[in-house]
């Protein structure tokens, strides 16, 4: 480490500065979850006051609980935004491996068109998506949304992986070639565990998206059953009443489970394994 | 019989052609390591053994097999990278056991040979560490261990020793030549660095722009060049050339005072010529002239004194032994006519 950032005048202002940003970011976050544990008065009267034994209620947390159905949108947004990773992971890093490792006629022209989709909004898409979605009988159902979050993820995926997957050394794949593997086994248990921090980055960056995703839902798959939890969610928000107790506590839950997700892909994130591959 | 025979090898990227028909027979439990300046090709040709390139034209058997299409891994080779290229991931024993265990081999065997190939590189107290956890010298010796286990015909070894520092590299080269001993495979070894390849090689294969400029042991290069290239690579420091041309049908070096005699067939009258001397087969003569001592380093057991001739050219003496000589005196030159070498200037062919 430098002297200049040993400095202690120097880390403290950073520390400061890095500590604002959280304070800003967290702030929202913050007003939500102490208000879910308000009375309706409460929350109007004084947001930003912290419950106290007069204000203190989880009226909000009893009717989203009562609204049986909640625990099922749960699970759809959690199937959901899981199983679209995975695939996203999947064919993302397949492609990339393809992109990065071999040379064929038009390779440049396929990551350019792979690439592409980062630009385009696939909302653009929607009106086609709904009459292919309804042509094969997908509409209400979760598969509807995988697809769809699925090929919107895939064009950052692949941008990003083929970029990881150029700096894995030759050698080493060369090595594994040598030592008799096939390719899929090069791919798989090789290249896969060294690109692993690209693989969360990529996943963190799919992830919140597509959990908070409401347009897709509500127009692909907008059935009882099939309501993820930002869809479901919005039952208590009406065009005259809104039951806002309700809305913050739906919030407050939908927190914890992305947040665990985060934080699982974090800790690879961090861990820089390629050091002493080569060299 | 695991030797290795290259018929007409040819490689082109497009329309470069790169390698330019190749013949060479290594036979079995021979060391032959292929020499050359950077971009002469002798890396590519050694991937091409490996099978990690494709070969354009020609064939190449391995063990008096057929190889040339086949995949790196159906060619009985193994091979140690510049990079080491160790798998960071896996620990020693699982880098050295992960091809064997790829291929189905069962977990017992995998286990006794990683064992074997351990204690002859003396790595077992490392298995379970991992690459990353280890110094580039014994990243270099599991690299080697790696090949081992796969007990191949042939090794392959691409500028194994290059990232290691200066006195680490020495103690590696006993080691692989300590290795080949032990195990008595066909080794192939690619470097730039004309000492390995004298201290190690049965047999030396120098390379130029894709082409082979003289194949032979390292004693047979070093007193019997073909040519100017492989006088000059072979041996160090390099060998000294001076500039003249054959007059009378006698030498006429413009370096020196009186023509050296000589008993070779000379061309003819005004061929240009470089006349090769090899630094340690020459003297300086405090008493002569001729020549400026630029410089002298001193090295203890050898002295290398920097001339420059009248002509410009400059030549580097060894001098065995402390030297007390001194920095810009006025020195003359002795040799034996009969240690230096003759080369056409033009076509750089050794006169005979």
């Amino acid at each position: 480490m430098s002297a200049a950032r040993r400095n202690p005048l120097n880390s403290a202002a950073a520390h400061a500065a890095l500590l604002a940003y959280v304070a800003i970011a967290l702030f929202p976050v913050f007003v939500i979850v102490i208000n879910s544990f308000k009375d309706r008065r409460s929350i109007f009267r004084e947001p930003l006051a912290l419950p106290d034994a007069e204000s203190f209620s989880l009226i909000g947390y009893q009717t989203v609980l009562k609204q049986g159905d909640f625990f099922l949108y749960f699970q759809n947004s959690f199937i959901v935004t899981v199983a679209s990773l995975f695939f996203i992971l999947l064919f993302g890093a397949m492609a990339a491996f393809a992109l990065a490792e071999y040379r064929f006629r038009g390779n440049m022209l396929m990551g350019l068109y792979l690439a592409l989709g980062i630009m385009i909004p696939i909302r653009i898409g929607t009106v086609a998506i709904l009459e292919m979605m309804v042509a094969t009988n997908l509409v209400n159902t979760l598969w509807a949304l995988i697809l769809v979050y699925t090929a919107q993820g895939l064009p950052l995926a692949v941008f990003i992986l083929s970029e990881f997957m150029r700096q894995v050394s030759d050698d080493l794949k060369n090595a594994g070639r040598i030592d008799g593997l096939s390719e899929y086994t090069i791919f798989l248990r090789l290249v896969l565990p060294l690109v692993r921090p690209a693989l969360a980055t990529v996943a963190v960056f799919n992830m919140i998206p597509i959990w908070n995703d409401l347009w897709f839902p509500l127009i692909l798959a907008p059935a009882e059953e099939t309501k993820t939890l930002t869809l479901g969610s919005q039952v208590f928000i009406g065009q005259f009443v809104t039951d806002w107790n309700a809305v913050l506590s739906a919030l407050s839950m939908a927190i914890l489970p992305v947040m665990g997700l985060y934080v699982i892909f974090s800790r690879q994130l961090i861990r820089g394994i390629t050091s002493g591959a080569v060299k | 019989m695991s030797g290795v025979q290259l018929q007409n090898i040819t490689k082109t990227y497009g329309n470069v052609q790169v390698i330019h028909g190749i013949d060479l027979s290594i036979s079995d439990g021979e060391f032959c390591v292929f020499v050359g300046p950077s971009g002469c090709g002798k890396s590519t040709l050694m991937r091409m053994v490996a099978g990690l390139e494709k070969t354009t034209g020609g064939s190449i058997n391995i063990g008096g097999r057929e190889v040339t299409r086949l995949d790196p891994s159906q060619r009985g080779v193994a091979m140690v990278f510049q990079t080491y290229a160790l798998y960071p991931h896996m620990t020693v024993a699982e880098n050295m056991g992960f091809g064997l265990k790829m291929n189905g081999m069962p977990k017992a065997e995998v286990a006794e040979k990683v064992n074997e190939a351990a204690r002859i590189l003396q790595l077992e107290p490392l298995l379970d560490r991992k690459p990353k956890a280890l110094s580039g010298g014994q990243r270099q010796r599991v690299a080697i261990g790696r090949t081992i286990v796969r007990g191949p015909e042939v090794f392959l070894f691409d500028e194994p020793l290059s990232n290691l520092d200066a006195e680490l590299r020495v103690d590696m080269r006993v080691e692989i030549a300590k290795l080949h001993k032990q195990i008595g495979a066909t080794m192939i070894y690619v470097t730039h660095d004309q000492v390995e390849a004298m201290t190690l090689a049965d047999k030396i294969v120098v390379l130029r722009a894709g082409r082979v400029e003289q194949v032979g042991a390292p004693m047979d290069l070093y007193n019997d060049p073909d040519n100017r290239f492989v006088a000059g690579f072979i041996g160090s420091p390099a060998m000294n050339f001076l500039k003249g041309q054959v007059e009378d049908g006698g030498l006429a070096i413009s370096a020196l005072d009186s023509a050296p005699a000589t008993d070779l067939r000379l061309p003819a009258d005004g061929t240009g010529v470089e006349f090769g001397l090899r630094p340690e087969h020459m003297r300086v003569d405090p008493a002569g002239r001729g020549f400026r001592l630029d410089l002298v380093e001193k090295l203890g057991g050898v002295s290398y004194a920097y001339l420059e001739a009248r002509t410009g050219e400059r030549l580097v003496v060894a001098e065995s032994g402390e030297s007390d000589l001194v920095d810009d005196m006025e020195v003359g030159l002795s040799f034996d006519p009969a240690q230096a070498f003759l080369f056409d200037a033009q076509t750089g062919k050794r006169i005979r």
